[in-house]
């Protein structure tokens, strides 16, 4: 009788301490708000000065006819994979540590494939043009050209955009019946709307959950598709580097490694920034630290296969592309990027004290974004550099135009998360008292 | 293949004869007036944006001071099978029946993936809008489009020139003769490097030189097929 008594008052306490922040506004958080704007302006403001003037503003001429821009794409559907990986994967296997950190990975998901579409405006030469690859009847009486990789990728991004919004959605709606009935004001007719009329009946729970456990298999399988496909983008062509069928699966498992990162930083601010320290606990680092050491496991060992064929090989076009990263003009990314996403990950996650250590949890995502994304940049740069006809060799690096733009992309990605924090509870409320229900019988 | 091929009375090619080649890059000013070529100035050459249908490599042989230098015209090799095709989203790079590769400019949007799967890096892009100083907007080919900022362009073989010859030929109820059609590089050609003609004819003169024991063609082991075969003596 006590401990039912005592789950009952932690239902109140669940309640009040997940809504609290659709219904606070702080100074800080309003200054934050005000500065991420100002970053997404200038980006904006870039943006159209490179439509304006040409995408001759960027560092690219030939051979390097894709970049930053490119580069960006990848990294940011690779951080999509967050909250599919996790919430799908963990669901699936009905792991009782993924819940309360489904929801802030899900949100990373909407939100970084939204970024990462932007990547694919920033990157057209003639973005005025973009409709020409919708497949839609027009007086020029031109299909798009589906046997390009490029219209998989479209399509797969499409489909993923679509799959996550509704794999967000479907927790969402008790959620936004609780937000209805407890949060008032202006807001009041929205949640109504996306509660879809949700009273919280049995024969509504039992259809909730069987949605959510038909859309889970098949959203799983979507994020692998997705990547691979992104992967495709490059195994498809003859570029020397580029053109390998591992391609594919190191995608899908570098998405991963830069999501579960994604995913370790999301969790260390949403907790020190509400103070949610007994929903977000210590375990559930340590249990995202030794997803990322399967990952860094995962990723080093494809990567180790990739170029030691490269290397055993010793085909001379392929061959200047490893010299130029190991030796050579990307020595200093290369090697940051292997002490980045490969050695620091597995010196310190296998460290039961380092991974219940939020800090440092937070800094290991950290070092494993920026590392990943100086991956996403050494698979695009240092082939294109290298063409075969060695008269054409070149270098890059991104101009400031360039720079601005991903900046504020970034700062966009950021300010939407802030914004969707304040309209939807950042923690799954009921999937929160479904587990201490569980704990409680067990 | 073969049943196209009967049906189809040309398949333009050419050949270019390295022994012959002077490096002295006529080819590539006769390009420019022909084709429209915008003028890039020196500042985007010195960035690498240069555009050049048709270049010439320059790779240096030995140590000083018994260096040679030996040049490679380098244009768009019209492959058979050519990579930048099927990677187009929106069919702006497609492959003519009488074996041209055209690019379509009005379709391409410019995602560029062609210009990365080309092996010879033949693709060139427009960084900006184009321009050309004074007097030289005055000379503008009138049978060539000038194309806008943001999309590819590369070497078309002078499909005008085929065209028009073409239209020609067709009103005298006859096909084009051996060497009236001539791509403005091949005419100008000082030393006769360049020889332009139909290989679906096997007693044209670029056919006849393409069979020489001197003839390779570049990157072949790609499987591209290409369109143009160079000729070296090897000794």
């Amino acid at each position: 009788m006590d401990t039912r008594h005592a789950v009952w008052n932690d239902m109140r306490g669940i309640n009040r301490d997940l809504l609290a922040p659709l219904s606070e506004v702080s100074g800080r958080y309003l200054l934050l708000v005000a500065c991420l704007a100002a970053l997404v302006a200038a980006g904006a403001g870039a943006w159209l000065y490179q439509i304006e003037t040409g995408i001759g503003q960027t560092n690219m001429h030939p051979p390097i006819f894709w970049s930053s821009y490119i580069a960006s794409f990848v990294y940011w559907i690779g951080v999509s994979h967050s909250g599919t990986f996790i919430s799908g994967v963990l669901r699936l296997t009905k792991a009782e540590w993924r819940r309360p950190v489904t929801r802030i990975a899900e949100l990373m998901t909407i939100i970084s494939v939204m970024i990462a579409g932007l990547c694919v405006f920033f990157h057209l030469g003639r973005v005025w043009r973009w409709y020409y690859l919708i497949p839609y009847p027009n007086q020029r009486e031109i299909w798009p050209d589906f046997r390009s990789p490029l219209m998989w990728d479209a399509t797969a991004v499409f489909t993923y955009a679509t799959a996550s919004t509704i794999y967000l959605y479907l927790p969402l709606i008790p959620d936004f019946a609780l937000a209805r009935d407890r949060v008032g004001g202006w807001r009041k007719p929205i949640y109504t709307l996306l509660s879809l009329g949700w009273k919280g009946s049995q024969r509504e729970w039992e259809t909730l959950n069987t949605a959510i456990r038909i859309i889970t298999p098949l959203i799983v399988m979507v994020m692998i598709s997705v990547h691979s496909i992104v992967g495709w983008d490059f195994g498809m062509s003859l570029v020397p580097g580029w053109h390998t069928s591992i391609i594919a699966p190191y995608f899908v498992v570098g998405a991963v490694h830069s999501g579960l990162g994604m995913v370790a930083i999301g969790l260390y601010v949403v907790r020190r920034t509400y103070g949610w320290e007994q929903y977000i606990r210590k375990e559930h680092f340590d249990k995202l630290g030794k997803l990322l050491v399967v990952t860094t496991l995962t990723l080093a060992y494809l990567y180790f296969a990739d170029q030691l064929t490269v290397w055993y090989g010793k085909k001379p076009d392929e061959m200047a592309i490893l010299h130029s990263m190991i030796t050579g003009d990307y020595a200093v990314p290369f090697w940051a990027m292997i002490a980045l996403i490969y050695i620091f990950p597995l010196a310190l996650l296998t460290n039961p004290t380092f991974r219940a250590w939020p800090v440092g949890m937070l800094c290991m995502g950290i070092g494993i974004n920026i590392g990943m994304y100086v991956e996403r940049a050494l698979i695009i740069v240092p082939p294109l550099t290298h063409p075969r006809l060695t008269y054409q060799w070149s270098q890059y690096f991104p101009s400031w135009i360039e720079l601005t733009i991903l900046t504020g992309a970034l700062a966009l990605a950021v300010l939407l998360y802030v914004l969707l924090s304040k309209f939807v509870p950042l923690i799954s409320i009921w999937e929160e008292k479904e587990g201490r229900l569980h704990a409680a019988a067990r | 293949m073969a049943e196209a091929d009967e049906k189809e009375p040309y398949r333009w090619g050419m050949v270019v004869d390295l022994d012959r080649c002077t490096g002295c890059e006529a080819c590539v000013v006769a390009c420019h007036a022909e084709n429209n070529i915008r003028i890039s100035g020196e500042r985007e050459a010195a960035e690498g944006r240069a555009i050049n249908w048709i270049r010439i490599e320059r790779y240096w042989e030995g140590e000083y001071p018994n260096v040679k230098a030996k040049f490679m015209p380098v244009l768009c090799q019209h492959c058979g099978n050519a990579p930048c095709e099927p990677v187009c989203p929106v069919y702006a790079s497609y492959h003519t029946p009488d074996g041209l590769n055209a690019q379509v400019y009005n379709r391409c949007i410019g995602v560029r993936y062609c210009g990365n799967n080309c092996p010879y890096v033949a693709r060139q892009f427009n960084w900006f809008d184009p321009h050309w100083d004074a007097p030289l907007e005055e000379q503008l080919n009138p049978d060539v489009t000038v194309r806008q900022n943001g999309i590819m362009e590369k070497c078309t073989f002078c499909v005008q020139r085929i065209r028009k010859a073409n239209e020609q030929a067709d009103q005298e109820g006859r096909h084009i003769r051996d060497g009236e059609v001539q791509p403005a590089c091949v005419q100008t050609c000082p030393t006769s490097a360049l020889v332009f003609g139909n290989r679906n004819d096997p007693k044209s003169q670029v056919s006849v030189m393409a069979r020489s024991d001197r003839g390779f063609r570049l990157l072949e082991s790609l499987g591209t097929d290409p369109a143009v075969t160079y000729l070296k003596r090897l000794s």
